[in-house]
């Protein structure tokens, strides 16, 4: 045992010292799915108002999906699985944000054009051939995602490329289609979405397989969202922009990793994709050397609860209390390898777990390589007595009713004959640390029909042209505008455009007077750095930064106030900032108050200034006056005032 | 119409013709420096003729326009699909014997995945298929009596639908489901409610408001209870069932003389007017919401009396409305005239010759409400009296729809005026209510 024990720590430092990856060598292919929310007036199907609500939901109702049979007469099997386990979904609505058709209660409306037309504008800016005809679909998604069970999509474009770093990498189709209801939780059956989002607008952009790094993934989302931002109808913001990743590996196999939120994640996620993938085909040769063989791993699960009754581990305990079972089963030869490390902190063990999970609804699963801490000695002796276990095996153990962990434990055993072929094909979910997690099964080749009720859509040549003839600024011309028409520094205006508030960039640099490093550095720093210590910066409307900078172009008030007016601002919730200024007593002092204000005080500190000389006591009392009038004076002009005054001691 | 190129015309069908494809082949199209290569789909017969539909390799369908310079090839024919139904799931045995007739609407219809199109399942294997949880209720005699829309339905079709649950119901069927499209659902129900008199058994019209194809579908759930109630209800009538709420987790039993469509498109379109439903399924228990019904008496002897009048109008009365149409119907023949006046059973004064003169030429016409809820009382005002004098038939708390079928059922009943009146008069399948309650 120590020695097996010994081996498997190299092998665990080995595997995690590989530090740098040769993507060429190891053959990586990633391809990318960008979905990125419109902003435009009501959602793709209805006239509801794309927005989110935060308050408790004003209606519920109660749904089961029911899967279809495919035209084979075939239905996915984790999807019927699921419906025959008892999946329940509520569904939670409110009326400002949802109607019938959210609700699969009416037929769809007509596509919204204004989204339409941004999808095309889009397409026309990478190059893409819009298509003639635009036929809307229906894809077959039953996790209760979509109350109708299918999403609709539809193509508006094919071909087209983007160019990363110098290299062109091709776009496969740029696709219209509705967002999903948003999952809220599950509770044992019943799985809870809120559908205000259900229908949103999104432009999926989906590139080909070419990319051949992390970095350069990341490097492609960001191209391709500032293209998209550059259309200025998309939204901005967290959750706004969605990527999925199909990665896979030469001897891997493809897996497709939904929602990463975050662009900085990107890398990360396709790197420990891809150390997951060696670290399966690794465990596969080790497994071969151990001579262990599919044959071997049996469902032979043995009811181990009585070897736990007196357990001081409480969780278990309070399971078998409520008359739950501990069911195990033997992995001959496959000791030391469930807590070999995959991901940062995921282990083989915690993957086998994430997939029982998802086959049974268990209470709790852990395994002989990595036992909870309060398990005893005497505990693990004697289930390796009932389970006839050597030091080489491995004990996986599913706590539940018996029927469910049976299905865990099914789950746990079809793992386990995986490894011995490799990398299953599987969908995961993003965590947001960057690593993944088990989600379903690869769906087979999507299943898609025609949406009926929806006519479909010729896209004239003259509109084309029309729309070809306007397209917005791209993404460099920008830049440069940014830099040349409103002085920004490379940096800043690079923050600016990829910032949620480019468009609002301009206008409060058209419509205030205040200088533009200044809006700039408020948008993409002040307003950050208020939100990371914790002030409700989304509360603060566009109207009333404007109305900040209109006073600030007048002179009515210093820059230095910006962060105690947005403050104040996001606390009392529709004020004006005048209010705000006031309530403050951020009021400008006038020059002649200011200036009476430097005498006095250079006045009442003339032994100090004759001591120390009028240089060092200039910052001594610059800082005695701004701390006292901070937000109310201009801090050029005390010093020009103070510097004048200490003049006379010269 | 050329069956290969299913919705194809003109210039478009003439191009796919000359390159010699059908629809399901895997096609090129090269047009300017694009290529487009897919499955060829159907198009559908409402849209132009200036695209051709293919489904990419994705699977997302996309219509290419004809121009000057198109080219259509064939790159190889396509496979055609075959649907294979899944094995008939197992038996339960000893299960009781439930008919299921089924006449065509959303519930008995399912989506062609390789065209889009909807067509009818009607088989017992094909509901099985669509809902595997039927086998372990019942033992289900389906039949596939016709496949029409519902709003193509006429009196001859109730007659041959009432002649059907009869034929089963004195075959031994535990009860009779009858799978119907919605829009005159209603009114179907209402029409067997007369034509099958003394019910030993329930006899249950179920549909769906979205179409079984859909993974959120109404129709597995309402078929599931519908052929449930039909097997194990207590009760012995003509019944609607259909979801009782936007959730997929009750079914209501409306009486089939007090039923009305009420929304074009939700789940729940079904109410009870006039009363409350007579029965909610929840989790497959059944509980009675009305105490006086006709209780489940399989030893019971049906009385079928399938006729009806055609010649028998349902009017609605307007502001403005013009008293010709009902000139119009008495001098076409018609035998009955059911009002749907205004408020508590009114037409304008301006009618009232023309109504006087339709009682005169041996015209039944009677009185119901467009306001739908309520009951009509014609003796409040004199507009209502003067109509009363006329000879008009104040129809109570009757739906307008079921008055309609009710007088086509007395007519085809007996030619006698006198026992036509009697008949409307009498309440014969709960389609009075003494009592309108507060709900």
């Amino acid at each position: 045992m120590a020695i097996i024990a010994a081996v498997i720590r190299w092998l665990a430092v080995t595997s995690r010292s590989s530090a740098s990856i040769d993507y060429s060598k190891v053959g990586l292919k990633v391809g990318l799915e960008v979905h990125q929310q419109l902003d435009v007036a009501h959602k793709l199907f209805c006239s509801c108002p794309p927005r989110l609500f935060k308050e408790e939901p004003e209606a519920s109702f109660l749904r089961r999906l029911r899967p279809t049979q495919s035209e084979l007469g075939q239905v996915d099997p984790a999807a019927y699985f699921e419906f025959q386990k008892g999946l329940r979904i509520s569904y939670e609505a409110n009326k400002s944000t949802s109607c019938l058709v959210e609700m699969d209660e009416e037929p769809p409306h007509d596509l919204n054009r204004e989204a339409l037309e941004a999808a095309l504008t889009f397409a026309l800016m990478i190059d893409a051939d819009p298509v003639d005809e635009v036929h809307v679909m229906r894809k077959v998604v039953i996790d209760g995602s979509n109350t109708t069970g299918f999403q609709r999509t539809c193509v508006v474009a094919l071909g087209g490329e983007v160019e990363v770093s110098g290299k062109v990498v091709p776009i496969q189709q740029v696709c219209l289609e509705e967002d999903a209801a948003r999952l809220m939780g599950k509770d044992g059956a019943i799985a809870f979405y809120r559908i205000d989002r259900l229908g949103v607008p999104l432009i999926e952009v989906t590139t080909a397989p070419v990319i051949t790094s992390p970095k350069e993934a990341g490097e492609v989302a960001l191209t391709v969202g500032r293209l998209l931002r550059a259309t200025r109808k998309v939204k901005r913001g967290l959750g706004t922009i969605r990527q999925d990743l199909n990665i896979s590996i030469r001897d891997g196999a493809l897996i497709e990793i939904k929602g990463v939120q975050e662009l900085e994640l990107i890398p990360m996620v396709v790197e420990y994709e891809v150390r997951r993938q060696l670290s399966l085909i690794k465990l596969r040769e080790e497994l071969k050397a151990r001579n262990v063989e599919e044959r071997h791993i049996k469902d032979e699960f043995v009811d181990v609860t009585m070897a736990f009754v007196n357990t001081k581990y409480e969780a278990l305990r309070k399971s078998i209390e409520e008359g739950k079972r501990v069911l195990a089963v033997k992995l001959l030869g496959f000791s030391g390898l469930l807590r070999r490390e995959l991901m940062p902190n995921v282990s083989f063990g915690d993957e086998m777990a994430d997939r029982a999970r998802f086959w049974g609804r268990i209470d709790e699963i852990f395994n002989t390589d990595e036992l909870p801490s309060e398990i005893s000695n005497e505990e693990v002796e004697l289930l390796s007595q009932v389970m006839k276990a050597r030091d080489e095996d491995a004990i996986v153990l599913a706590v539940g009713l018996e029927e469910d962990a049976i299905d865990a434990l099914k789950a746990v055993t079809e793992r386990a004959r995986e490894a011995l072929r490799g990398v299953p094909e599987e969908t995961r979910a993003a965590n947001p640390n960057g690593t993944t997690r088990y989600m379903r099964p690869r769906p087979g080749a999507a299943r898609m029909y025609p949406e009926t009720d929806v006519p479909s859509i010729r896209i004239e040549e003259e509109y084309v042209k029309r729309l070809r003839s306007r397209l917005p600024m791209r993404p460099e011309q920008m830049l440069k505008l940014l830099m040349k028409e409103y002085g920004l520094n490379e940096k800043l205006a690079r923050q600016v455009l990829d910032s949620e508030y480019c468009e609002l960039f301009e206008g409060l640099v058209k419509e205030t007077k205040a200088p533009p490093t200044l809006i700039a550095t408020t948008l993409t720093e002040t307003l950050k750095a208020l939100q990371r210590d914790g002030i409700e910066v989304s509360r603060v409307s566009s109207e009333q930064l404007k109305e900040i900078f209109t006073m600030i172009g007048r002179g009515e008030l210093a820059k230095e106030a910006i962060p105690d007016v947005v403050t104040w601002l996001s606390e009392h919730e529709g004020l004006t900032a005048k209010e705000a200024v006031e309530s403050l007593g951020l009021i400008m002092l006038s020059e002649e108050e200011l200036e009476r204000i430097v005498k006095d005080i250079v006045r009442r500190n003339e032994g100090i200034i004759k001591q120390r000389g009028p240089k060092a006591a200039f910052g001594l009392l610059m800082g005695a006056i701004m701390r006292e009038y901070r937000g109310r004076v201009r801090a050029d002009v005390v010093s020009s005032l103070l510097k004048e005054e200490l003049e006379t001691f010269g | 119409m050329s069956e290969s190129l299913i919705g194809y015309r003109g210039e478009a069908l003439k191009l796919l013709r000359e390159a010699n494809v059908e629809v399901g082949d895997v096609v090129r199209i090269t047009k300017g420096g694009l290529v487009y290569e897919g499955l060829l789909m159907p198009r559908s017969m409402y849209e132009d003729e200036r695209h051709i539909v293919i489904k990419l390799a994705s699977g997302y369908n996309i219509g290419v326009r004809i121009t000057p310079e198109i080219h259509v090839e064939k790159v190889r024919e396509g496979v055609k699909p075959s649907f294979t139904l899944p094995p008939r799931p197992e038996q339960k045995p000893g299960s009781p014997k439930v008919a299921l007739v089924s006449t065509g609407g959303t519930i008995a219809s399912r989506v062609d995945y390789r065209t889009g199109a909807v067509r009818a399942a009607l088989s017992a294997e094909e509901l099985y298929s669509i809902v595997p949880e039927l086998a372990e209720v019942a033992n289900i005699d389906a039949e596939a009596l016709f496949s029409v829309y519902s709003e193509n339905l006429t009196p001859k079709h109730w007659t041959a639908m009432a002649e059907r649950a009869a034929y089963h119901i004195k075959g031994g069927a535990a009860g009779v489901v009858v799978a119907h499209g919605t829009d005159t659902m209603g009114y179907t129900a209402a029409a067997l409610s007369f034509a099958l008199q003394n019910l030993p058994v329930p006899v249950i019209l179920v549909g769906a408001q979205r179409s079984s194809d859909r993974p959120s579908s109404d129709a597995a759930l309402n078929l599931l209870e519908a052929v449930r109630a039909a097997a194990f209800g207590p009760f012995a009538e003509v019944v609607v069932a259909m979801h009782a709420s936007a959730s997929d987790d009750s079914i209501v039993f409306h009486r089939g003389t007090k039923v009305r469509k009420c929304h074009t498109s939700r789940r729940d379109t079904f109410r009870s007017i006039n009363s409350p439903p007579l029965a909610k399924m929840e989790h497959g228990k059944i509980a009675m919401l009305i105490e006086d019904y006709r209780k489940r008496d399989p030893s019971g002897e049906l009385m079928l009396k399938p006729n009806f009048e055609e010649k028998v109008a349902l009017v609605k009365f307007h502001p403005g409305a013009s008293p010709k149409l009902v000139k119009w119907l008495v001098e076409d023949g018609y035998k009955g005239i059911v009002l749907e006046g205004t408020g508590l059973g009114h037409v304008g004064d301006y009618w009232f010759s023309a109504v006087k003169e339709a009682v005169e030429n041996g015209v039944l016409v009677a009185m119901t409400s467009q306001c739908i809820w309520g009951r009509v009382n014609m003796k409040v005002y004199d507009q209502g009296r003067d109509l009363l004098a006329m000879g008009v038939i104040p129809l109570d708390d009757m739906l307008p729809e079921t008055a309609l079928v009710k007088t086509m059922w007395a007519l085809g009943q007996t030619k006698d005026q006198k026992e036509v009146r009697n008949l409307l008069k009498a309440n014969i399948a709960y389609e009075y209510s003494p009592r309108t309650l507060y709900e």
